[in-house]
Order: C-alpha cells, then structure tokens, then sequence
C-alpha cells in the first residue's frame, strides 16, 4: 500500500492556509458561521428534478483581477483561482515572490465543461436528417469556442491558478474523482515530509451547475433527485446532490512556516489512500478499516469529517464502518456542500483544520442519529473520502 | 560494480522493463526497427470522415480494436498492452501482483460523441433540449458509460489487472504527462515508500472534436499531402504538430532491488526537472525562463554538467514557436554545446502522442542508449537556419550515447525533462 505518515525524523508538516469558495459562501467566517447556523443552500427548481448546491456568488474580480483571465476559464477554473488566491492570502504568501516562484502545486481536476448549445444543436441537426460524412467536423470547426479546449483541459486550472497568482514552483494535476484530492494530499504530504518540498498548494475545485456532469452521473443512477434529505437520510432515495465548490490549503513544512512566522491552522500527520475492488459486499468496509489502522494512533479527542456521497451501495458500507468508531463523532460535508467530486476529500481537510483551529466541531445535521453532539475543542480528525464509485482515502489532521 | 545511490545518497532508479505503441506499431522491436529506418507512423486518417476538416492526417494505432470503441477504451487497451510488455521484460512480482504503484498519464477523459448521438437517437423525436437528453440517461441503460467516462476508469482497470499497490494516480500535465509520470515513479522509490513502481502513458485521442480542439488553437500541421511528410521539426516549412496514438509503459525500480533479484538493467532514470511557466495558457514565457530553469534543476538532480549530456531527445513538436523556443533555452543552458551534441524530435516519425510523448520517447531514449544509434529526424530537408541544432537528419546515425536528455513541455505551463543513463553516473 502507498501511504503517507509522519515518520520519526521526517518533517512536521502544518496546514498553514486555507482558501473556500462554496454554496455557503467565500472565506472561513462566513463557512464556519453557516456551518454553526446548519444553513445548508440548495437548489431543487433550477435542474428540477436535480439537486444542486450552487455557489454563493462572489465577485471573481478580487482575486482574478483581469477580466481577460476570467474569460479565457469556465466556471470550474474560476471557483479554483478564486479559492486557490484566498488560500494564498490565508497563509500570508500572496504576492511573496520568493515563495510563490518555488511553491509546489498538486491539483484534484476533472475538466471537460461543454457547450451545451453546441451539443444540443449538432445532435438536433442530426435528428432532422443531417448527415452528410462531415457535418459533425464543420459544425464543430465553426462552433467551438477556440479558448473553449482551454477551459476543458484538467490541467489548466492548475496553469490558470499559477497564471493568476504567479506560481513557479512545479505543477501536478491528478484526475481520478473523489480519490484524486486525497492523493494531491498524500503526494504533497509525502515529498514535504521528505524534504523534497518544502511548501505546497493543494486542491480542487467543482462546478457542479453543470448538466453535462448530470448526464454522466446519470447514467449511473447516481444524482439525487426530487427532494433534499441530508446524507444519512438517502438510504431509500439514494444519490448524490452535485455541489459548486473550490477548496484550497497550503501545506508547509514547520521549520518553513517558523523561519517566516506563519502560524498554523493544524497539522497534516498522514493521508493514506486505497482502491477497494468493490466486487463483494464488504470489500469497501474492509479498505476504510485497513486505512484506519494505517493511521497514526489516535489518542486525542477524535472526530469524523467524511465526503459520504449519498450514493449507494458505498454510502451504507461506509455507515458500516463508521458505526465501528462511534465513539468518534461523524460530520458530514455532502450534506451541508454537495459532492463537489474531486474537491470533497480538501474540503474535508479544510474544515477539519478549521475545526481544530477554531476550538470545536462544527454542529450535526442528521436525522438518522449518525452524527451526534460533540463537547469540547477536536484535537484530532480524521478526515475520510470513499468515492461514489471507486477510490477510498483517509488523513488525519491534528492539533499542533 | 556501482552504488546503490547516487550522489545526493537517494536510492538509484533504473528501468527494468519497457513496452512501446505507437503508429508505427507494437513492441520495441517493431518500433526501434521503424524508427532507425526513418518511417512514418503518419496517414490520412480513416477511423472518422474527415470532411470539412484543415488536418486530415494522424499518427492513429488502427491495429488494435476496440469495441465498443471510445478514445478512453483504446488508450485503456494500449496501457494493457505496453504494460503486458513491460512486465514480460522485467519478469517482476506475479502475474496479477505487481509489487508497487502506479502512475497513469492519461488524457482527459469525457463523454465522446458516438455515446452522445446515442443519446440524441434515444430520445425519439427531432426537437428536444439537453433536459430531454438528461431525462433518458437514467435508469441503467447507459451505466457502462458511466464507468467508462470515470477519470479515474483507465487506472482502475490496470491496477485490478496487473495488482499494483494502492491508491493507482491518474495525471495529467498535457504533453508533459509521460514525464511526470515516470518523475512521481522515481520520486517514490527515492523516498523509499516502494522499491517498484509501474509508470504508463497512455493517448488514444485522435478523434474528431480532438482534432478541431487543437485546429482552433492552429496547433495542427496541414500539410496533409503526403501525410508522412507532415511532421517537420525544426524546418524551416515546420507548420504545428501531428496528433498521434500511442502508449508506453515502464517498470522503476530501486537499483538495490533490481540486482538482488537479478534483473536485467536497462538504463538509469538519472534525473527528473521540472518547473511551471506562468506567462501564458499556451505560449512559453518569451525569456525561456522556465524552460532553462527547467534543464537546470535536471541537471542538478542527476548531478551532472552539459558536457555529460551526448544526446537531445527534444520534445520538437514542429510547431513553429515550440522548436524555436527549444533551441534558444537549449543553448542558454548548454552553450555551444547546444550545436554540438546529436538532437532528434522522435516526433517526426510518430507525431505527437501527447499525454504519452513523455513515456514513449523516454523509451526510445533508452532504446538509443542501448543501441548506440540515434533515430533519425525525417522531413528535415530545409533545415531553419535560426535553429542551429546537429539535428540527426533524415538518417540514423551511429554515436557514442552515454546521457539522454528528454524533454516534454505542454500547454498550462507544463515542463519537464528527464535524463536517462545507461549506467548510474
């Protein structure tokens, strides 16, 4: 198994910002406040019958201050700028060249966001009889946005956040859904703690107003439709409500954050990521159970922030293991976000570090009775992202 | 007899196996016997109408099928086949039980256009909007499509078949992601997390939206006529890239594990550079800044001088500014050497493969080292005369190649080099 954890020797690595732009809203004050109020954003009518989380607007000009730059992306690119610059800015390096030229990128993409228009009208076309060997090439070639490809390709956000921002340092963008944010973590962990990087930009970010995303879940069965329920909740109208999301952190070594006074929200001790077979009932259950004891061991007070999807049958198996650690008090960001796919699993560790930082757990918002009340400050999370489909990912975060 | 580490005390990376796919065929042996011969791997292309098009030519793999075919389940079937290859070389672990990591460089993957008019059929009436083609998506009718249009379906699909170790990474940094691929490889087995790891590169895109994506950017080559002559790297009648097919696959591992086992060394991955461009979405920063800064930090990874360095595998892609722009950082960083030592673009014969230039020509990298012969760069019959490369025109030439510089550089910014040995430095 490929993992990550602190090892006698290897650098402590801190959790020096975060950056979020979200259906609850842009920053740490205004997430955290939503979170305390259980206000939750959803959108029922817009993609009726569809459930969307949709982004609190912001104004994009604050951190992506040329209008040409905001043109040349598409919503998804822009959540990701937006919430990559507010990280910047949390952890004080905004505009440092020194630190920004040698930064270390590693991304959580998907990509692909179509021209609905253009879809709709060549296969409309096609329907009344156009069919001549090239219509689909002249009608792509005169269609399609030149700058469109640019806004589809998975590694451009990671090209238009260091474009914007003005990082130099090196630049990774996995793929892969939910798991993808955990192996951004676990690859940036692990060469900080090495010594190989010293400082590090992690992420992802997700528009999920987006139907052509609809459709690809849909074929799977795998959007939430009709009526909002929280998570725990879906077991017998499962599915996931896709939520707009961007969420950032930057990652530093300790003696690199002390050496520039930064201070830090938490610590990063370990992420471990696996990919259950799923074959047999069980499979998946089993994968979260050998990535909990991979884990460093837990002797704090300890909570849960998972990126349960909603969909089943991962949902359940997941409630499965969960019910092993009741001890531990669970949250979960699919019912207060959406599943922002590739961005979940950051989003985790961001409110993970967020609740460590700020002295408590944020409040459930269950029915079921899976998320419980939680007294005092967390001083440890475990954060846990098992994708709708493939893909499972731990890390523990940790008071310093 | 050689250390186990190198100079910086980091476990030694060495290749063990290889498999290669590109347009000119499968194998290495197939592959290096076209490649010294100075064929093209280039035609017109016949999987699509290519009516209404400006580039009608590619490198495409039509010699593997597919079925149902997707630009995803070609380049899933070449990782399968390059990795079969890699495997039966290295002779490593079990069948089904390989005993690290793997790493996928892979194209974006999405919804393709056969699936979609699919959908626009199944709707059953001439008028209708996306709403309708959402509605009829549900209901398990189309959930194989769900799993193959996953990003992560191709990684998954290998890491069951081959039994790789873990969370399986599927990258993309565009044309450089066969480069970073192998780095995250060398950079595990440096960190000591594994003592193998499995890095394949995989691009089966040619398809039509494609091809128009990169046409808009005016990426492509048109010189469709003769389509094996389109690929022109350092020309002076240079005019884009030819989109290719093709995969690669390479077994890392820890010099100390190599030899324990008694496996049979093929080559040294020395060093691994990298560095981000923020100048612009498509165009290198003007200075050449990072790209220089990009060989530099190589160099200083595999702790070696540009004298060292005998042999340029460029990522010479024969577009007009990228060959340019390659030999102007390429001289910053070698001096006059930069005219002196042998430089090709496999591109010539293969076109651009893309998400697995990377692989692919590190591969033939190493195919160099151990053949002592530098494949040849075809088309370079009117030579740039601002580009003043020893470029290995048109024909093989025999050389004395001890270091390989690779170089891959991609859209966002992408840039990475490799330097690949025969022996540990």
């Amino acid at each position: 198994m490929t993992d990550t954890a602190s090892k006698p020797g290897q650098t402590e690595v801190w959790i020096t910002g975060i950056g979020l732009a979200t259906s609850l809203g842009e920053g740490l004050d205004a997430n955290w406040a939503a979170l305390q109020e259980k206000r939750i954003n959803v959108d029922e009518k817009g993609f009726a019958p569809y459930i969307v989380h949709p982004l609190m607007p912001v104004s994009f000009d604050s951190q992506i201050p040329k209008k040409g730059d905001q043109r040349q992306m598409e919503a998804w690119q822009r959540i990701g700028t937006y919430a990559a610059g507010l990280a910047l800015d949390s952890a004080g390096i905004k505009g440092n060249k020194d630190i920004l030229s040698k930064i270390d990128m590693v991304v959580a993409a998907g990509g692909g966001e179509r021209d609905l228009n253009v879809d709709t009208g060549v296969l409309t076309a096609e329907a009344k009889g156009a069919n001549a060997p090239g219509f689909l090439n002249e009608r792509l070639m005169s269609d399609l946005r030149p700058t469109l490809f640019l806004a589809q390709l998975s590694n451009l956000l990671a090209g238009n956040i260091a474009i914007v921002h003005g990082l130099g340092g090196t630049s990774r963008t996995f793929m892969g859904e939910e798991v993808a944010g955990a192996d951004a973590a676990r690859i940036a962990l692990s060469r900080i703690a090495s010594g190989e990087s010293d400082i590090a930009l992690i992420g992802g970010s997700h528009n999920g107003e987006r139907k052509d995303l609809m459709v690809l879940y849909e074929f799977g069965d795998f959007n939430l439709k009709d009526k909002f329920a929280p998570v725990w909740a879906r077991k017998d109208h499962a599915g996931f409500a896709l939520g707009s999301a961007g969420a950032f952190l930057v990652l530093e070594s300790r003696a690199h954050a002390e050496a520039r006074g930064a201070k830090p929200f938490a610590k990063l001790s370990s992420v471990v990521a696996d990919l259950a077979r799923r074959k047999q009932p069980g499979d998946m259950a089993a994968t979260l159970e050998k990535l909990w004891a991979k884990l460093p061991k837990r002797e704090g007070k300890g909570a849960i922030i998972t990126g349960a999807t909603g969909a089943e049958p991962a949902t359940s198996e997941e409630r499965g293991f969960l019910k092993s650690h009741a001890d531990f008090p669970v949250r979960s960001t699919g019912t207060m976000f959406g599943h922002a796919m590739e961005t979940q699993f950051p989003l985790g560790m961001a409110l993970a570090a967020l609740s460590i930082s700020r002295g408590a757990l944020f409040p459930p918002n269950d029915s079921t009775g899976t998320e419980i009340e939680m007294q005092g400050a967390p001083t440890q999370i475990v954060v846990v992202g098992a994708g709708h489909w493939r893909g499972e990912g731990m890390a523990l975060v940790e008071a310093v | 007899m050689t250390a186990p580490r190198d100079k910086l005390g980091r476990p030694v990376v060495v290749v063990t196996g290889m498999g290669i796919m590109t347009s000119l065929g499968a194998g290495k042996a197939d592959n290096w016997a076209k490649l010294v011969a100075g064929e093209s791997g280039i035609r017109t292309i016949t999987r699509f109408p290519v009516d209404g098009l400006r580039t009608t030519m590619a490198g495409t793999v039509d010699f593997v099928s597919v079925d149902p075919f997707s630009s995803t389940g070609l380049s899933e079937r070449m990782a399968e086949l390059v990795t079969e290859e890699a495997l039966d070389q290295a002779g490593i672990g079990a069948k089904g039980d390989f005993p690290g990591p793997l790493f996928l460089a892979v194209a974006p993957v999405e919804v393709e256009w056969p699936q979609r008019r699919e959908l626009g059929r199944a709707v059953g009436s001439p008028d209708f909007t996306y709403d309708d083609l959402l509605r009829i998506s549900g209901g398990g009718k189309y959930s194989a499509y769900h799993h193959r249009f996953m990003f992560g379906s191709v990684a998954a699909y290998l890491a069951e078949t081959f039994g790789t170790k873990g969370s399986p990474i599927s990258l993309s940094t565009a044309c450089a992601s066969g480069a970073t691929s192998i780095q995250l490889g060398v950079e595990a087995i440096r960190r000591g997390e594994t003592d193998a790891a499995l890095c394949v590169a995989t691009d089966g895109t040619v398809n039509p939206e494609a091809l128009v994506r990169f046409s808009l950017l005016s990426a492509l080559s048109t010189q469709n006529d003769p389509p094996q002559a389109a690929s022109r790297p350092f020309s002076k009648n240079r005019d884009g890239f030819v989109m290719a097919e093709g995969a690669g696959a390479l077994v890392l591992e820890s010099y100390e594990a190599a030899t324990a086992r008694g496996a049979k060394i093929l080559g040294v991955i020395a060093g691994c550079g990298e560095l981000t461009d923020s100048f612009h979405r498509t165009r290198s920063s003007p200075d050449g800044k990072p790209i220089i800064g990009c060989m530099n930090k190589t160099l200083a990874d595999a702790g070696m001088t540009p004298d060292q360095i005998d042999h340029i595998n460029a990522h010479g892609t024969a577009t007009p500014e990228n060959d340019k722009m390659e030999y102007n950082t390429t001289s910053a960083v070698f001096g006059d050497l930069a005219q002196k030592i042998p430089v090709t673009s496999n591109k010539s014969m293969v076109g651009h493969t893309i998400s697995a230039a990377g692989a692919v020509e590190a591969i033939f990298s190493l195919l160099t080292l151990e053949h002592q012969r530098i494949p040849p760069t075809i088309n370079y019959d009117n030579p740039d005369p601002t580009i003043l490369f020893d470029v290995v025109g048109n024909k093989a030439r025999d050389a004395r190649v001890t270091a390989v510089m690779s170089n891959s550089f991609g859209f966002g910014g992408q840039n990475a080099s490799l330097i690949l040995t025969r022996e540990p430095a």
